[in-house]
C-alpha cells in the first residue's frame, strides 16, 4: 500500500508488522518520531502483545533489550549519537551474549560540540561492537531493511542495527510502499530463540571466560560475522521474491562495474550521488556508484569485485576517524590490498557532510572532475573553510588562552557577536 | 507458646529451637526453606566464593525461598560482581536456575527487560529477580535501579550489601560504613577510614519510590529472611530487599564468624531490620539481645583504628548511628 | 563446524560446577561429635538426662521413662527427693535458669505409676547375690543386679522396705504410696526381700544362703551426739529417731516449743515436720551463717514460709531446765573455703524449750561388721576400692556406709556402679567403666538460636495449706509443661537436628540424611570456613586439622 508519509512513521510501521514484544525506549533527536508512533500503536492496541517501556536512558534502554531477548521477545529500541555512546557498554554486551535485538540508529553527529545533525559518527563509533551494521539510502529501504533486520538477526543470534540518516530520512515525508500483514509474516516467521532464559530448562547466560577460552569466542563472533555476508544475500533474495522490491543486500552498484570512476559511499547520499552520475554520464562521463548497504559485516570481496574495473575510487563518508582518517577508506584500502585485480586503484578519501552539513551535487561533482584530472588529494574534507581554520590555527600558535575553539570560529562567522578581542 | 497457669512467673528464658534453621521439634511450617532437603540450591556446591562467604549465603537463602513460592518458577539476573565471578566461571555455572549476567550497572533493566517479555507473553506466573551487590545497587546501578522502581516493574530486586567493591579488591561505595577501612579510604590521616555523613541508605531511598514493598534482612536470621522474600513475592510490581552479608576478605573478620557478625551488626543497632509497603514503614524486627557496637566493630579489622583512643570520637559517631537506627526504625 | 545451539563459553549448562572440588581448598575439616552434657556428668546415677528429655520432647513418654530407669529405678521418688546436682550444671542456668530436670523426671516416674509400666529381669546367669540393706543404694543394687540376670535377696532389719527414704524423708516430701510402688516394681522384677531380718555376721549368712557375692548397703544409722553440759529438764533427741518415730506412726515427740540444733537438711526435715505436727514454736540453730549451711536453699527457705524460725551463728552451751544457753559466733576470717564455723564471741543468751532435737550427722553402725575383720572400717565408714569392693573378696559395700557424698542419687549410682562390677566379678573380670567424652561448655554453643519464653515453675501448694499436714509440697507439671520444660533442654554437646549446619554451609557441602540420621559433610566441597562449628547451637561439630 503506498503512503505519503515521514520515513520515521515508515520504519515504525514497519516494525510494527514484525510483531516486536518488547520496546523499551529513551527518547533522543531524530529518532523521536519512531518511538513516539510505536507507543501509540502500543497504547491503542493495533499492536497487540508488545510491551513498551519509557525507560530513563539508553543505557537502561539497550539493558532492558538484552534482558528482553534474552527472556526470548521480538526486540526493538532506536537511538541516536549520545545516545548510542551512552549505551554503549551495553552495545557490546547484546553482541557479546548473542542477542538477535534490533536496533535503529538514526544517524546524528558526536558532541562536543554538541549538534544534533546527520553524520555517520554514532555509526562509525560502534563499528568493532560486533554488531551487524546495515545502511539505508532511502525511506522505503529503510522500512525494507528493517523487516530483513528481525530475520537476519534471528538466523543469526546478533543483534543489527539499521542505519538511516537522522533529518534527511528521518523526518522526509516520502511515498513508500508499505507492505501488509500477510507479506510480512510470510517472510518473518515468529521467533524462535537459539537460546533463553526459561524456566523449564535451566542456563546460565552471559559467564566469565578466561584467557583459555576467550579467542576461541571472539573468532567465534568474527566467523559468525561472515556467515552473515552470504545470509544477507540469500534473505535479499527471498525478500525481493515476496514483496517484488530489490532491497538490501550486501552492495548496491550503479555503474561501479562499468566506470571509470567510482564513488563508494553508504546512506542517503547515495541519492544525491544517482542524481549527479545521472547528469554525469549523460555528459559523457565515465562514473559509477557503490553503495555499501552492509558495513558489517564488511563485504570485502562484493566490494572489490564491484570495484575491479575502476581506475579512481572516491571513498565519500560522513565521518573519520580523528587523527588518522577515513574509516571507510582504510577499510577499502586494506580489502583491495587482499583482491590482487585492483591493488592498483587510486584510492581518495573525501570526507563530508560532518554535523549536517549539506552535500551538493556541485562540490561532488568537482570531485570527479578533479578525479578524471588525476588531480583528487589523497585526503579531503569537502567544503572546508579554510580561511576560518587558519585563523584559528594562528590564534592558537600566538596565544597559549586562545579560548574556545567552536565559539571563536562562530564569531569569526559573525554568528555571534565578538565579546572577546580576539 | 502459651501460658495459662497462674502460678507461672514470667521471666525471660529460651526455648530450644525456634531460631534454628530447622528442628525436628517444629511444625513444618515452622521450619525454613533452608532447612527441607528439596530446596532447590539456586546456587549449587562447586562455587569459588571465599570461605564463610556471606553472599553465597544470602543468595541460596534468598532465591531458594523465591522458588518454592512461586513453585520453581524464577528468573534470575545478576549485576557484575563477587556473586557473578564466583559462581560462573566458564566452563562451570553454579547455578541451577535460569540466570542472566549482563553487567555491572545494568542489572535492574535487564530484569525489567525480562518482565517486559514475560508480561508481552502473558507468563504470570514466572517471575523475576534481580540482584547485585552494593556498588552494582548503590552506585554504578543506581539509575537503572531507580527506573525499575518509577516503572514499577515487576521485579524483586535484591542487594547483597557487604558495604564496598569487594571484587575488585575492598574499595569504597557509597555503602560502606563511616570510618570503615577500605583499599581507597585508608585509616590514615585526620580521618582515617571512609568520611561519616557520606552514603546512600538505598533502603529509604526506595521507600520513597513508594514500590509496594521494601525489607532489609540479615543471613544471621534466616526466618526473618525468608518471611521478607515470601512477602516480597506476594506483592506485584517493583520490591526491594537489602540483605547484610558480612565479607571475611572485606571486613577483615574470621570466615567462621560470618553469621555471628551478621547477628552482631543487628543486635548493635548498625543494621536496622525493617519492611515497608507502599513506602510507609510497617515492622521492624527487633533486636533480641543488644550489644555494644564496640564488640561488634572489635570482630572486624576494618574497624580496627576506630577502637584506638585517638578516634574515640569516631566510635561516638558509630554509637550515635545505632542509636539513630534503634530509635528511628523501633528496635528496642 | 557444526551448528552451535547455544553461544560457545558464554551460555553454560547447569550443574557444571560440580565439577570443582572446593573440598580442596581447605586446611580444617569440620566432624560431628557426642560431647558429654554438664547434666549427666553431674548426675551421680549417671542418668542419661538430656537422651530422656529429647523424647520427653516428642512426647514419647514411656521411651523416656525406659532410657530413665535404665540408670534410675525410682523415677517418681527421685523426681521428688533428689537435690538435682545435674541442675546446678545445666549451662542454661548461665543464661536463664537452668532446665527444671526433677520435675520432668517426676512427671515421666508418675506416667510410669499411672501406665504401670514395668521392669524387666536379665537372663538368669544362675548366679546368687545377697544384699545388706532396702534403702536406695540396696535397692538400686538389686535391680541393676536383676537386669543382669542375678538373682537377688535383700535383707533389711526394718519392717518395711525403703531404708532413708522411709525413714529419714518426711512424707510431705516423698508420699509413700509412690515409694512403695517403686520398690514393689523391682520386687516384681523377682528380687527376694526379707524384712525384720537384721544379719549380724555376713560371712555366715551368705554361706548359709549359698550367695556368689554380697553387697553391704546397710547405710549410717547411728546418730551424732553431744552431752550438754547443765542440768536439763527437756527430751534431747536425735533427728533419726525422731522421723523414724513418726514414719511408725508412734507417739510424737515433737509438742510444744523445738528447738532443732544443725544446719543441714536433717534439720529441715525435722523442723517441717514439727511444725506439721502441730509444734508451738519450732526454732532452728544453726553454727553456721544462713549462707554457709549445708541444708539446701529452698529447704531452709520452706521451712522459713511455714514458720519456723532460724538463728544462725550460735552454738548451744549448756543446758538447764528448760532454758538453753547459746553462745554467739562470728564469721571466722578464714571462710572462703566455704566450710566455715563460727568462732566463739563470749556473748551469751537464752531461749527456752520443751525438746531439743539434734539433726548434727549421722554414722556407720559397724556392728555386723565384726565377724568380717577383712571388711576395714576407717573414720566411721567402709573402705572400698574404686569397683566398691571391700577388703573380703566378693563383698562389696555402697551407699552411705562408704566413704562418699550422702544422697540418695548417690546411692542410687553405686548401686548401678556396683551391680556392674559385681557382674564383671562374677564373670572373673575387671569391671571398666566405659570413658566419658569431653564436657560440653557453653562457650563451644550458640545459645542465641534458642528463643525467648516463660518458664513453668512447678505449682505450689499454698504455705498455709503445707503447715497443716503432709500433704506434698511440690505439685506435678502437666503433660503441656513438661513437654515445655523438656524442650528448654538445650541438648548440649549432642546433635539435635536442627538443621543450621546444613542451612548455613555456604557450599551445600552437607547432606540431611532425613528424621533420626542426622548429617554428613559433603568432604568434596567442604571448604572449611567453619561456620557449621561456630553456629552449632548445641556445640556438636568440632573443627580438625586436615593432615596435608
Amino acid at each position: 500500500m503506498l503512503q505519503q508519509i515521514s520515513g520515521s512513521i515508515a520504519v515504525a510501521n514497519a516494525v510494527a508488522l514484525c510483531r516486536p514484544e518488547v520496546i523499551p525506549c529513551y527518547p533522543i533527536t531524530p529518532q523521536t518520531h519512531i518511538v513516539e508512533h510505536l507507543s501509540s500503536l502500543v497504547k491503542s492496541g493495533q499492536l497487540q502483545d508488545c510491551t513498551y517501556e519509557n525507560v530513563e536512558s539508553e543505557f537502561a534502554s539497550m539493558s532492558f533489550c538484552i534482558g528482553a531477548s534474552a527472556a526470548g521477545a521480538r526486540t526493538y529500541t532506536a537511538t541516536a549519537s549520545q545516545g548510542l555512546l551512552y549505551m554503549m557498554e551495553a552495545v557490546y554486551n547484546a553482541s557479546g551474549l548473542g542477542l538477535p535485538i534490533v536496533m535503529t540508529l538514526g544517524n546524528r553527529a558526536i558532541g562536543a560540540p554538541i549538534n544534533i545533525w546527520n553524520d555517520h559518527s554514532d555509526a562509525m563509533s560502534v563499528r568493532d561492537a560486533g554488531w551487524i551494521q546495515l545502511f539505508v539510502e532511502s525511506n522505503q529501504q529503510a522500512l525494507d531493511v528493517h523487516i530483513q533486520a528481525f530475520k537476519l538477526a534471528e538466523a543469526l543470534s546478533l543483534p543489527v542495527m539499521v542505519n538511516m540518516d537522522g533529518f534527511i530520512l528521518t523526518h522526509a515525508i516520502t511515498r513508500v510502499d508499505m507492505p501488509d500483514q500477510e507479506q510480512v509474516d510470510r517472510f518473518l516467521p515468529p521467533f524462535i530463540p537459539r537460546q533463553k532464559l526459561d524456566t523449564e530448562s535451566p542456563l546460565s547466560i552471559g559467564a566469565m571466560v578466561g584467557p583459555d577460552a576467550f579467542t576461541e569466542v571472539r573468532y567465534l563472533a568474527h566467523h559468525k560475522q561472515k556467515e552473515a555476508l552470504t545470509i544477507i544475500e540469500q534473505q535479499a533474495e527471498e525478500f525481493a521474491n515476496i514483496f517484488g522490491r530489490d532491497s538490501g543486500g550486501l552492495v548496491k552498484s550503479y555503474f561501479a562495474q562499468e566506470s571509470d570512476i567510482v564513488f563508494v559511499a553508504m546512506g542517503s547520499v547515495v541519492g544525491t550521488m544517482q542524481d549527479l552520475i545521472n547528469d554525469l554520464r549523460s555528459e559523457g562521463y565515465s562514473v559509477g556508484i557503490l553503495s555499501l548497504r552492509s558495513f558489517r559485516p564488511f563485504p570485502a570481496n562484493a566490494i572489490c569485485n564491484a570495484l575491479k574495473n575502476a581506475q579512481q575510487v572516491i571513498v565519500f563518508e560522513k565521518s573519520f576517524a580523528v587523527g588518522m582518517g577515513g574509516i571507510l577508506a582504510s577499510e577499502i584500502h586494506m580489502a583491495t590490498q587482499r583482491y590482487a585485480d585492483i591493488q592498483g586503484v587510486q584510492i581518495s578519501s573525501v570526507i563530508g557532510g560532518l554535523g549536517g552539513r549539506t552535500i551538493t551535487k556541485q562540490s561532488l561533482r568537482k570531485l570527479v572532475d578533479k578525479a578524471k584530472q588525476g588531480d583528487l588529494d589523497a585526503e579531503v574534507f569537502m567544503d572546508l573553510e579554510a580561511n576560518t581554520v587558519v585563523r584559528e590555527l594562528k590564534r592558537q600558535q600566538d596565544e597559549q588562552s586562545s579560548g574556545p575553539v567552536a565559539e571563536n570560529i562562530l564569531r569569526d562567522m559573525g554568528v555571534v557577536s565578538a565579546s572577546k578581542t580576539h | 507458646m502459651t501460658q495459662k497457669n497462674t502460678a507461672e512467673q514470667t521471666v525471660k528464658f529460651y526455648q530450644t529451637g525456634t531460631f534454628t534453621v530447622g528442628n525436628r521439634l517444629l511444625d513444618e511450617e515452622f521450619r525454613t526453606v533452608q532447612a527441607t532437603e528439596e530446596r532447590s540450591n539456586s546456587i549449587d556446591s562447586g562455587h569459588r566464593a571465599c570461605q564463610g562467604c556471606g553472599q553465597a549465603l544470602g543468595a541460596r537463602y534468598a532465591l531458594d525461598t523465591a522458588m518454592r513460592v512461586t513453585n520453581n518458577k524464577i528468573i534470575a539476573a545478576n549485576a557484575t560482581g563477587c556473586l557473578e565471578v564466583f559462581t560462573t566461571p566458564y566452563p562451570e555455572t553454579a547455578w541451577s536456575i535460569p540466570w542472566v549476567h549482563s553487567l555491572f550497572g545494568n542489572v535492574a533493566s535487564v530484569a525489567s527487560g525480562i518482565a517486559a517479555t514475560l508480561k508481552a507473553k502473558g507468563d504470570s506466573e514466572t517471575r523475576v529477580i534481580a540482584q547485585g551487590g552494593d556498588g552494582g545497587t548503590t552506585d554504578i546501578g543506581f539509575a537503572c535501579l531507580s527506573g525499575l522502581f518509577d516503572r514499577n516493574d515487576d521485579v524483586l530486586y535484591i542487594c547483597y550489601d557487604n558495604g564496598g567493591y569487594m571484587n575488585t579488591g575492598v574499595q569504597r561505595s557509597s555503602a560502606t560504613p563511616g570510618g570503615a577501612r577500605t583499599a581507597t579510604t585508608m585509616p590514615v590521616g585526620e580521618h582515617p577510614g571512609s568520611s561519616f555523613n557520606t552514603g546512600k541508605f538505598l533502603p529509604a531511598i526506595a521507600m520513597a519510590h513508594e514500590i509496594p514493598y521494601v525489607a532489609t534482612a540479615s543471613v544471621h536470621d534466616l526466618h526473618d529472611l525468608e518471611r521478607k522474600v515470601e512477602k516480597a513475592m506476594s506483592f506485584r510490581g517493583a520490591r526491594y530487599i537489602q540483605i547484610n552479608v558480612p565479607c571475611p576478605l572485606g571486613w577483615g573478620s574470621l570466615p567462621a564468624h560470618t553469621i555471628k557478625l551478621a547477628r552482631m551488626g543487628v543486635e548493635s543497632g548498625l543494621v536496622p531490620l525493617f519492611e515497608a509497603e507502599y513506602g510507609e514503614l510497617t515492622q521492624s524486627t527487633k533486636i533480641r539481645y543488644q550489644i555494644p557496637v564496640e564488640d561488634y566493630l572489635k570482630a572486624q579489622r576494618r574497624f580496627a583504628h576506630v577502637l584506638k583512643p585517638a578516634n574515640v570520637a569516631q566510635l561516638e559517631t558509630i554509637r550515635a548511628l545505632a542509636e539513630k537506627n534503634i530509635k528511628r526504625y523501633a528496635l528496642l | 563446524m557444526t551448528v552451535q545451539h547455544k553461544p560457545f563459553a558464554i551460555t553454560l549448562d547447569v550443574g557444571s560446577s560440580h565439577l570443582n572440588k572446593t573440598g580442596s581448598w581447605r586446611s580444617m575439616r569440620p566432624v560431628y561429635v557426642d560431647r558429654l552434657p554438664p547434666c549427666n556428668k553431674a548426675c551421680p546415677s549417671g542418668e542419661n538426662i538430656q537422651g530422656w528429655l529429647s523424647l520427653a520432647e516428642e512426647k514419647d513418654y514411656q521411651g523416656a521413662w525406659r532410657l530413665l530407669t535404665r540408670d534410675n529405678p525410682f523415677p517418681a521418688v527421685m523426681g521428688r527427693v533428689c537435690y538435682h546436682p545435674c541442675e546446678n550444671t545445666c549451662n542454661r542456668g548461665q543464661l536463664d535458669v537452668p532446665v527444671g530436670i526433677n520435675s520432668v523426671e517426676r512427671f515421666i516416674g508418675e506416667q510410669g505409676l499411672t501406665h504401670n509400666w514395668q521392669f524387666h529381669a536379665g537372663e538368669d546367669t544362675g548366679k546368687k547375690v545377697m544384699v545388706i540393706g532396702a534403702g536406695p543404694a540396696g535397692l538400686a543394687a538389686a535391680y541393676h543386679l536383676r537386669r543382669l540376670g542375678h538373682q537377688v535377696t535383700i535383707f533389711d532389719a526394718a519392717e518395711k522396705p525403703g531404708g532413708m527414704m522411709r525413714y529419714g524423708i518426711p512424707k510431705y516430701r516423698l508420699p509413700r504410696e509412690k515409694l512403695n510402688a517403686e520398690i514393689y516394681r523391682i520386687e516384681q522384677m523377682g528380687v527376694t526381700l526379707v524384712l525384720n531380718h537384721a544379719i549380724d555376721n555376713i560371712e555366715r549368712s551368705q554361706q548359709e544362703g549359698n550367695f556368689d557375692a554380697v553387697v553391704v548397703a546397710i547405710g549410717a544409722q547411728k546418730s551424732t551426739h553431744i552431752d550438754f553440759s547443765g542440768q536439763s529438764s527437756i527430751p534431747i533427741l536425735d533427728a533419726l529417731s525422731v522421723l523414724r518415730a513418726i514414719e511408725m506412726e508412734k507417739r510424737n515427740p515433737l509438742i510444744g516449743r523445738v528447738v532443732v540444733y544443725g544446719g543441714g537438711n536433717s534439720a529441715m526435715d525435722v523442723a517441717r515436720t514439727a511444725i506439721r505436727m502441730g509444734a508451738q514454736d519450732v526454732t532452728v540453730i544453726s553454727r553456721q551463717e544462713e549462707a554457709h549451711m549445708s541444708a539446701h536453699p529452698f529447704e531452709i527457705k520452706e521451712a522459713l514460709e511455714e514458720g519456723a524460725q532460724l538463728l544462725c551463728l550460735r552454738a548451744i552451751t549448756e543446758i538447764n531446765g528448760q532454758v538453753i544457753t547459746l553462745e554467739r559466733l562470728k564469721t571466722s576470717e578464714e571462710h572462703h573455703s566455704g566450710h566455715s564455723h563460727g568462732v566463739a564471741t563470749g556473748e551469751l543468751e537464752t531461749i527456752s524449750a520443751d525438746v531439743v532435737v539434734l539433726a548434727i550427722g549421722q554414722v556407720l553402725n559397724d556392728d555386723c561388721l565384726s565377724a568380717t575383720p577383712k571388711i576395714v572400717v576407717k573414720n566411721h565408714t567402709i573402705e572400698v576400692n574404686n569397683m566398691m569392693q571391700t577388703g573380703q573378696d566378693g563383698i562389696f559395700a555402697i551407699g552411705d556406709a562408704v566413704p562418699s557424698q550422702r544422697s540418695v542419687t548417690t546411692a542410687l549410682g553405686h548401686g548401678k556402679k556396683v551391680a556392674r562390677a559385681i557382674h564383671a566379678w562374677l564373670n572373673g573380670k575387671t569391671y571398666q567403666p566405659a570413658p566419658q567424652n569431653e564436657v560440653v561448655t557453653l562457650d563451644k554453643m550458640e545459645p542465641w538460636y534458642y528463643s525467648d519464653a516463660p518458664r513453668t515453675v512447678q505449682p505450689h501448694l499454698e504455705s498455709m495449706r503445707r503447715k497443716n499436714g503432709f500433704a506434698e509440697v511440690l505439685g506435678d507439671l502437666d503433660q503441656d509443661h513438661a513437654t515445655y520444660e523438656a524442650r528448654r533442654c538445650m541438648s548440649c554437646g549432642n546433635c539435635f537436628e536442627c538443621d543450621n549446619c546444613y542451612g548455613i554451609c555456604p557450599d551445600n557441602a552437607i547432606t540431611k540424611l532425613g528424621s533420626g540420621k542426622g548429617f554428613e559433610f559433603k568432604y568434596d566441597y567442604c571448604k572449611g570456613c567453619g561456620m557449621c562449628e561456630a553456629e552449632c547451637p548445641c556445640g556438636a561439630i568440632a573443627m580438625v586439622t586436615e593432615d596435608i
